[in-house]
Parts: C-alpha cells; structure tokens; sequence
C-alpha cells in the first residue's frame, strides 16, 4: 500500500471526487496558480482549469456565501480557509447562514458544501494564525464536524464529507500535513459520526483528536514503558459525537482523560465528559478529566507556545494523576 | 409592459399590500409572533423587479421581503399560514417572517442579516454559469446593507468572475429607524457599485414599468455573459420599520407627501389613463382582497405544526 502525506491523502480525494462528480468545484485563496499553500490542491488547477479551481479575493465572508448560493442550486463546492482562525470573518455565512438555512426553509433547499481548514498551533504562527474553533462549530446544530489525524482518515472522510449533502466542517492541523501513513489507492469512505480506537488498552481511555492525537499515541509509548496501558480513542468525527465508542472503552478501561489542542475552557472534551457523568458515571472509577491549552493566546515564542498548548509530558502527566486516585 | 400585464401587476401590487395589512390586524389581535417588518409602499420595486425575470431566475431578498417573496411566486396561503406557524406554512412553521423560502419559484430566502443575501445570489449565479444555464440571481436588499461588509466583497467579486447577478438596493430612504444620509456617505449608493466596474443606475422603485425594464435589461445582459448590474429602487418605506417601531424619526407630513406618490395609485392612474375603467380597477382589487382571504381562512384551518417537527430538516 502506498505511503502518503495528509496533504497528498487530501489531494487524491479532492482529485477522485472532481473527475468523478461535475458538480464538485473548489475555492479558495492560492488554492489555484499556487496549488495551495499546504499543497492541497497542488496540480488540480492544471487538471481541471480555472473554472472549477478558482483563486478568490481575500473575501472568506463572499466566498463562503457565494459556495452557499452554488450549492443550493446544484453545485457541490468545496471551500478552502487559509487559516481557520478566517473562519471568524466568515462566521455570519457559516453559522447564522450555512447552518441553518435548511431548517429555516422547512427542508426545501439543501447544502452540500465542504469547509476545509487547518487549524492549531506549535510553529510560532501567533494568536490569530493558531487558534482551533471545533468546540464552536460543534455547538451549532447544522454543522458536521470532522477533524482527522491520519492520512489514511483524511482522504476517507473527506471524501464522506464531500458526499455527504450538508454544511461540513473538515479541519485539518497546520503540522499534520506532511506526516505520513498508508492510504489506499482506491477512492474509499469512512463514515461520519464513527470513532476509532487507534491504541487498544487496558487501564485508561484517552480520547482525542487531529494532531493532538499523534501526541496521546506518544504519551501512550512512554506510560506503557512505567507499566500503563492506554486506550486511546480518536473521534475522527466532533460532531456528530460517537459517544458510544468511548463508553464502551470506559466500560473496560473505568478511567477517562480527553485531550485536545483547543483550549480547555467550553471545550470538547468538558462536553464529552458532561456526557459519560450523564450517562453512565458509574463506570467510572476516578473523576474524569479534560486537557486543553491554557487560556491566553496562543504566543509567539517556541517556550511560551510550549507552555500553553498540550505537550505529550503534559499528558503523560494527567494519566498518572488519574491512575493515582 | 403591454396594457394587461401592468393589469396584472396592479392586482399583484394589491395582494402584497392586502397581505401586509391583514398581517398587521392580525399582529395587533396578538395571532402572530415574532417580528413582522412591512414592505407597504414598496411594492411596485417588488413586482416589477420579478416581472422583469423569468420564472426560472433565482431571487434572495430581506427580512422586509414578503412582497418579494410574493410577487416571485410564493403561494400567498403558504406564506399566510408560515405567518401563523401552521404545518402548512412554507417552512413548517420554522422560518416564520423573515425567512419565506420556496426553490420551486426560485426563492432562495429571505434573510435577517441585510446584506448576508447578496454572495448567495452570486452564487447562484456562479451556479448558473457553471452549469451553463441561461438563469440570472437577482438580490433584493436596502440602502442599509450597503454599508455591510459582504456587500462589498460580492459586489467585487461578481466583477472579478462576471456573474449573471442583478442587484436591486431598495432605498427607502431609512435603515431600521434611522434616516440613511446619516449612516452613509454615499447616498446614491449606485455610485458605490460603478466604483466596483459594472453597469450602475438609479430607477424610479414606485414604477413598475420603468423596475421591469430596467431588471429585464440588466437580466438581459447577464443572460448574455456581460456580468454584473445594480439598480437602485427609489421608494418611500410608508410603514415603521417593524410593528411597534413608534417612528420618531420622521414627520407625519413627509409620510402623507409619500403616500401621495405611493406605487399602487400611481398605477391606477396610469392604467386609468389608457382608458382602463375604475370598476376593473376596483375589481382587480377585490380579486386581490379575495386572495388574501382565502389565504386567512386556509391558514386558519390549518393545523398547529407537531411538536416533533422541530427535530425534522436540520440535515439532509
């Protein structure tokens, strides 16, 4: 099986679906001439022309509005943030508008519209280039979620989400684009809504999501070296939430730890964690417990960035102290 | 416009206005609720700007969009009934005023953010381009969103791309409850289209002739590939902004002086003129009144929605 980047996994899928589908259509800033400034859409504006790979003006609130308006009328675009943290420009498209205009009609208008955008931080871009926005989209009913870790997720669950007939959030991380995996040649689905179980374990769940996740596998090598056995879980999808599948992990495991990059305050994982006490607080052997980075912005300075955002030592850190109780 | 479909358009104008005006007894019997922001006095930029298109063109429009919505095809018992949040209301009762939708006549909503219709007509019309299909998106909006910053990123952008787009800014000459020449700095907001490189004019909004022919123009042009044109509507809001706006912001007088030029007698006396006689005038009008009506009594009879249909629509 072929060994691709994020970012290749991401292209095959964007590539797949355009030769495949008519309708399906991307824009964004440099995504054309440039090919993207991770590389995602590298080559498709040579394959398939400027047409259905427009460079747009620096106008997210324009663009994501005028995907909206594509949309409901039969195209199937797929819109390209520059940075997540641009999202907030858009944010009347994407949460007063996007979201919400089907339920508004009564159904009458649909919305197969993909979002793409790469969140996070860990390479000094500063606090308006580094910020992580799911737990704010997953709050709002009309929005689909989706964060992968992996390349081999990337290319399944994009592909999902550009088939999936409704407003898509597909984030990606800044520092998960030129890791690498095995990503099947063939064009492939993975359902939204369905979380893995990436590590099998024993004495803990930790569950977590995009690059944050690569740093549980990490904590998870260097905890089994001092005799823990981590479980750890990635979502895949934020929301819909696959709760199912960490509570069947907690069943086993009696321990929960949720990590993720964004920050800790009204996160994901304070939500996941409302979740398991509403559910089955039972199970649970010890209190349950979030990771997010702390809250300031995210500064410039590797140490200062360091501090703030979740290092695998701070995770390693948070099992041991949830084991100890 | 030939002598019957002006006929047409004057009883279409009086259903929108028939249709406000049971809206406001209703509201103040307390049988509607929600906000409710009437286009009366606007009506003539509504059915004029719709008889310019054809059937098939898509259409975005505002909160203030009833006569819109109406005059692109709406059914007026869908709409009466979304008033009163009946099953039968053209969103189930889950769109309410400012959010009349139907795709089947090409309506592609109604917005409470002012200007957040603009980019989905454009790109309707990138859709439509796209799809290489002779339709055009027209958008509906005030004098108000012209100073939102979406209106200016599509207006460029619609240059940019040459989308078959005709805006309609609707000036009433209020934004909400404050005059507009004190919030904006170009009042003749055309002139802040031309600077973006399209076609830009202003249009007499209380004539419907002169609406159709200039949207039928514009619609022209952009069925022909020459992109983009904004026409301003010059009217007159004759109502509050919203019901219980207690209109302080004007005088009583500059209200009466409107009403004199208001789109509907302005028609009559038009029509009247080419000899039509005022039973058929008065009779379009009550044809109108039985419209409305009907519309009451179907929306009446209709059931409350279930309390499961909340759950229904978010997603496809």
């Amino acid at each position: 099986m072929p060994t691709l980047t994020f970012a290749q996994a991401l292209n095959q899928s964007l590539r797949h679906e355009m030769t495949t589908d008519p309708r399906v259509f991307v824009m964004g800033e440099d995504i054309g001439h440039h090919g993207g400034i991770f590389t995602v859409t590298k080559g498709l504006w040579e394959e398939f022309g400027a047409e259905r790979v427009r460079d747009t003006p620096i106008s997210e609130s324009a663009f994501v509005g005028a995907a909206i308006g594509a949309a409901m009328v039969g195209m199937r675009p797929v819109v390209e943030l520059l940075f997540m943290d641009f999202a907030l420009v858009a944010a009347d498209q994407i949460v007063n508008q996007a979201a919400k205009l089907r339920y508004m009609a009564g159904g009458t208008l649909s919305l197969p519209l993909v979002i793409r955008a790469q969140q996070g931080g860990g390479r000094g871009n500063g606090a308006q280039h580094s910020q992580s926005f799911e737990a704010w989209f997953a709050q709002v009913p009309g929005l689909i979620v989706i964060a992968p870790s992996t390349p081999h997720d990337a290319k399944g669950l994009l592909t999902a989400a550009m088939r999936a007939n409704n407003p898509v959030i597909f984030i990606e991380h800044k520092l998960l684009y030129f890791t690498r995996g095995e990503v099947p040649e063939e064009e492939y689905v993975i359902p939204i809504g369905k979380a893995e179980i990436k590590r099998a374990g024993t004495d803990i769940t930790i569950v977590s999501y995009s690059r944050q996740l690569l740093l549980a596998l990490q904590a998870a090598e260097e905890l089994a070296q001092q005799g823990i056995n981590a479980e750890v879980i990635d979502l895949r999808t934020i929301e819909p939430l696959d709760m199912d599948t960490v509570l069947e992990s907690v069943s086993r495991t009696h321990r929960l730890l949720v990590v993720h990059e964004a920050h800790a305050n009204c996160g994901v994982g304070a939500e996941i964690i409302a979740r398991m006490y509403e559910c089955a607080p039972q199970l649970l052997s010890a209190p349950a417990r979030r990771l997010g980075a702390k809250h300031v912005p995210i500064p410039v300075a590797e140490s200062l960035e360091n501090a703030v955002l979740p290092q695998v030592r701070d995770i390693v850190e948070a099992v041991q102290a949830v084991i100890k109780v | 416009m030939t002598q019957d479909q002006l006929m047409v358009a004057y009883r279409q104008m009086w259903v929108i206005r028939k249709f406000e005006e049971t809206i406001r007894d209703l509201y103040q019997q307390g049988k509607i609720r929600g906000s409710f922001h009437p286009c009366v006095g606007q009506e003539a930029v509504a059915v004029g700007g719709c008889a310019g298109l054809q059937r098939d063109d898509y259409m975005t429009c505002t909160y203030r969009g009833h006569g819109h919505a109406i005059a692109k095809g709406l059914s007026v018992r869908a709409a009466m009934a979304e008033m009163l949040g009946r099953a039968t209301g053209c969103s189930k009762g889950k769109g309410g005023s400012m959010h009349f939708t139907d795709p089947s006549v090409g309506l592609l909503g109604a917005n409470a953010i002012v200007a957040a219709g603009i980019p989905h007509a454009a790109g309707a019309a990138l859709g439509a381009q796209m799809q290489k299909q002779k339709r055009v998106a027209l958008a509906f909006f005030g004098e108000g969103a012209v100073n939102q910053g979406v209106f200016h990123e599509t207006l460029n952008l619609a240059v940019v791309w040459n989308l078959p787009l005709v805006l309609v800014c609707e000036n009433n000459l209020y934004s909400e409850m404050t005059p507009s020449h004190e919030t904006t700095s170009t009042v003749e907001t055309y002139k802040r289209a031309a600077a973006y490189g399209m076609p830009a004019y202003s249009v007499d909004g209380n004539d419907v002739e002169a609406m159709a022919g200039a949207v039928a123009e514009a619609a022209t042009n952009a069925r022909e590939g020459k992109g983009p044109t904004y026409l301003e509507a010059r009217t007159y809001r004759l109502w509050g902004h919203m019901m219980g706006d207690p209109e302080v912001y004007r005088t009583k007088d500059e209200v009466i002086a409107a009403r004199e030029r208001e789109p509907i007698a302005r028609l009559g006396s038009h029509l009247q003129m080419l000899g039509v006689k005022t039973e058929t005038l008065t009779d379009l009008e009550d044809k109108a009144a039985a419209i409305v009506t009907d519309a009451l009594t179907f929306a009446e009879a209709s059931p409350l929605p279930d309390a499961q249909e909340a759950f229904e629509d978010t997603f496809a």
